[in-house]
């Protein structure tokens, strides 16, 4: 026994003096979550409940993180994301996240989902001074800096999609006669405010009609009556899938035909388009700011290649034609990027600062041509788009890169 | 129809304790149960000191969940009438509270009486027609009652109230100066003392004529009719009362979580309280603690077991209690005390 410990002892001072002194690092400064090894990151996901499609972006993170673990992690240090289920109901989120900050302690909030579960714990991470990064929402209230400074969105925001829409008319349109639908909650006025904000005070006489609905409507078929009525040539909708579908086949079964341009979040060609009739939707336009994985134009493209590749690999469950896979993809990189650029100084602030000073970061898998940025006074990160054609069959995108130009 | 036979499997806790023969230990028994319940209360009061604030914020709502409990347990259990619409009780407790604190200013404990009340009369009005259908008839009037709520908070004219589907943010009540108290520790004895007052009311309530003529419509409809028991108004009155509790328990809720929106009020929420009454054991005042246990820590038990189907792990538990404890946690430690009484005494 004595023997023994001697003996480990002997090798412990022995291999003590073989170590080098370690280096002086420039400092290295670690927030809640950070350490030499690990850099733990904490999200709700709707696993469960009504939104539970999209529990696949949370997987597609665990994927994309588990590959960069296997090849080094960052700066050495795996990245651990503790994804939790909060089945979309914001008292679970405010739980979750309490959860993830005061009992895990993790460094930052990474793509947390949903408007109404950011809404609840909005204040409560902000007090605490927890970077709340790249919301997966649109709303565009995440891009308040000077009242929120821990929260910064990541999805283009609604009134950025509407002030781009606005600006293309002008350039393209000029004499547009605009007819307008939105949904009658925050999310329509949202989009709404950006198109009106973008067509300025010149471009508010080209709006000849602007009609609303409520959710709780049936149908929108006498909104699409009275906007034809109204003589507009061109057709601003603003709705979601289900009245989106009715809006686009009604503007076609009226005999309207309008240059009509449709809102991202109705733009899904299964839940949307299919059941408006195909043939009815040919000719549509939307925004989009990453590559779509159903257009044909990028089959080829090097980086949807090793995106399937990864799909194949690490996320072999996934659905390759899924966007939200994608999305979920490109939202991982922006986050690597951010802790890349802190360095070994992982402290709350210092996540917080870097993303905060994003500059012209170009993704593999955003449309070409578009960059990230933000700065202390601004949280909008998505500030283009591209513009997008419905062939009968996919979306093909079009043209140049519109930003917002803010 | 008659009220399915499980409801009945389990006598009242006043029952029990009444049965010939133990009287003679009544006197013994119950100073023991004064003392068991004076431990618990002071347990109940060291436990935020000794655990995180994010712990106690759990606890909180645990609170939370069995005065809610409760107020179902007196409707299921008591008095026989299934509801799987209670959520929309604790929806409208937790809208009158965030309407009163972010509209008009009302200091956050005032809105717990206000809601109990608001919370009363609503389920007054809708038991006096629903009460006309019985067991299961009226358990689909409840649910669809849960159903409607979330997407009636989202209608355009009232949105101005209810802040339509993004709902209201409210701001957490700061502790007491002199209280020396975190937010949520101060938020949790706030929980903790309305339980305790609300189980008191409850108890006094359940154990006195009101209860027992509750239970006798549960029972045997017809004898209570023949006794003179107005069944009509005893029904309403327990559907009353049994919203009250949820309304004040969703008034609670929401100031602990600072936020109400519909997303918040899913039927799940509904179904979870009946879940609470069954696991925590029908017809028992402490089975709504340990049902609120139940809803509370199993669904984080489960997620953490399984990301893939953490509903079907709750599932499995959910079977496990049912078969291990089919009378509920509260009649499962009845039953085991009670046989190691007896043998304790040979």
């Amino acid at each position: 026994m004595t023997t023994k410990t001697t003996r480990r002892q002997t090798l412990i001072a022995a291999a003590s003096l073989a170590l080098p002194a370690a280096p002086a690092y420039a400092q290295k400064k670690y927030g809640p979550g950070a350490s030499d090894t690990e850099i733990k990151l904490g999200q709700t996901m709707p696993y469960s409940g009504p939104a539970s499609a999209y529990g696949t972006i949370g997987k597609t993170h665990q994927a994309y993180f588990k590959m960069l673990n296997e090849a080094g992690g960052i700066n050495g240090r795996k990245i651990n994301l503790i994804s939790l289920d909060d089945g979309y109901s914001p008292p679970k989120t405010v739980e979750q996240v309490r959860k993830l900050v005061e009992q895990d302690e993790v460094l930052a909030l990474f793509q947390t989902l949903g408007t109404p579960s950011n809404t609840a714990i909005h204040k409560y991470v902000n007090a605490k001074k927890v970077p709340h990064l790249f919301l997966a929402t649109g709303a565009t209230k995440w891009s308040d800096p000077k009242n929120f400074p821990w929260t910064l969105g990541f999805n283009l925001s609604y009134q950025a999609e509407g002030q781009i829409y606005a600006r293309y008319l002008l350039k393209n349109k000029p004499n547009a006669k605009i007819g307008i639908l939105f949904q009658n909650d925050d999310f329509g006025k949202d989009v709404l405010k950006g198109v009106e904000d973008g067509l300025g005070a010149a471009g508010a006489k080209l709006v000849v009609a602007k009609v609303s609905y409520e959710v709780t409507d049936p149908t929108v078929d006498s909104q699409i009556l009275t906007l034809q009525g109204s003589g507009a040539d061109t057709f601003i909708n603003i709705t979601t899938p289900k009245f989106g579908a009715q809006a686009v086949r009604k503007a076609w079964d009226s005999g309207w035909k309008p240059l009509h341009i449709i809102n991202n979040v109705s733009a899904s060609v299964g839940s949307v388009l299919t059941p408006a009739g195909l043939d009815k939707s040919v000719g549509l336009l939307t925004l989009q700011y990453y590559k779509d994985p159903n257009d044909p134009q990028w089959k080829d493209d090097p980086n949807m290649l090793e995106w399937r590749a990864f799909m194949g690999r690490y996320y072999r469950d996934g659905d390759p034609k899924d966007a939200s896979n994608l999305y979920a993809y490109i939202t991982a990189q922006t986050l690597v990027h951010v802790l890349k650029a802190c360095g070994n100084d992982l402290t709350r602030e210092n996540v917080m600062k870097q993303a905060a000073s994003i500059k012209a970061l170009k993704l593999p898998l955003m449309l070409p041509g578009m960059t990230l940025n933000t700065s202390p006074s601004d949280y909008f990160l998505v500030k283009q788009g591209q513009l997008a054609k419905f062939t009968g069959t996919q979306w093909q995108g079009f043209g140049e890169v519109l930003s917002t130009g803010a | 129809m008659k009220p399915p036979s499980s409801l009945r499997s389990l006598p009242p806790e006043g029952a029990v304790r009444q049965q010939p023969g133990e009287a003679g230990s009544v006197a013994g028994s119950s100073v023991r149960k004064i003392g068991a319940l004076a431990l618990l209360i002071a347990l109940a009061c060291v436990l935020p000191f000794v655990v995180s604030n994010y712990r106690v914020f759990q606890f909180t709502l645990v609170l939370v969940y069995a005065i809610a409990l409760l107020g179902l347990n007196m409707l299921t259990g008591y008095n026989g009438q299934i509801s799987l619409g209670h959520g929309a009780f604790y929806a409208i407790g937790a809208y009158t509270a965030a309407i009163l604190m972010d509209k008009f200013g009302v200091p956050y404990w005032l809105t717990l009486p206000i809601a109990g009340v608001v919370c009363a009369v609503v389920g007054f009005l809708f038991g006096l027609p629903a009460l006309r259908l019985e067991g299961l008839y009226l358990s689909l009037a409840t649910f669809a009652l849960g159903v409607a709520l979330p997407q009636i908070l989202k209608y355009k004219g009232i949105e101005h109230w209810t802040g339509g589907a993004q709902g209201i943010v409210i701001t957490k009540p700061e502790a007491p100066e002199w209280s020396g108290l975190s937010q949520d520790q101060w938020l949790y004895f706030v929980a903790l003392a309305v339980m305790l007052l609300m189980f008191w009311l409850g108890w006094n309530l359940l154990r006195g004529r009101i209860g027992r003529a509750m239970v006798a419509i549960r029972d045997q409809p017809t004898a209570a009719r023949a006794m003179g028991v107005d069944s009509a108004m005893v029904k309403s009155m327990t559907f009353g009362v049994s919203a009250m509790y949820t309304g004040v328990a969703g008034a609670l809720g929401a100031i602990a979580i600072q936020f109400v929106a519909p997303d918040s009020f899913t039927i799940f929420l509904s179904i979870s309280l009946v879940v609470g009454i069954v696991i925590g054991g029908l017809a028992s005042i402490s089975g709504a603690i340990w049902g609120a246990l139940f809803i509370q820590f199993i669904p984080n038990v489960a997620d953490e077991i399984s990301k893939a189907a953490p509903w079907a792990i709750y599932g499995l538990f959910l079977i496990g209690f049912m078969y291990v404890m089919p009378t509920g946690v509260a009649g499962f430690i009845r039953i085991a005390l009670a046989r190691w009484r007896r043998r304790r005494v040979p």
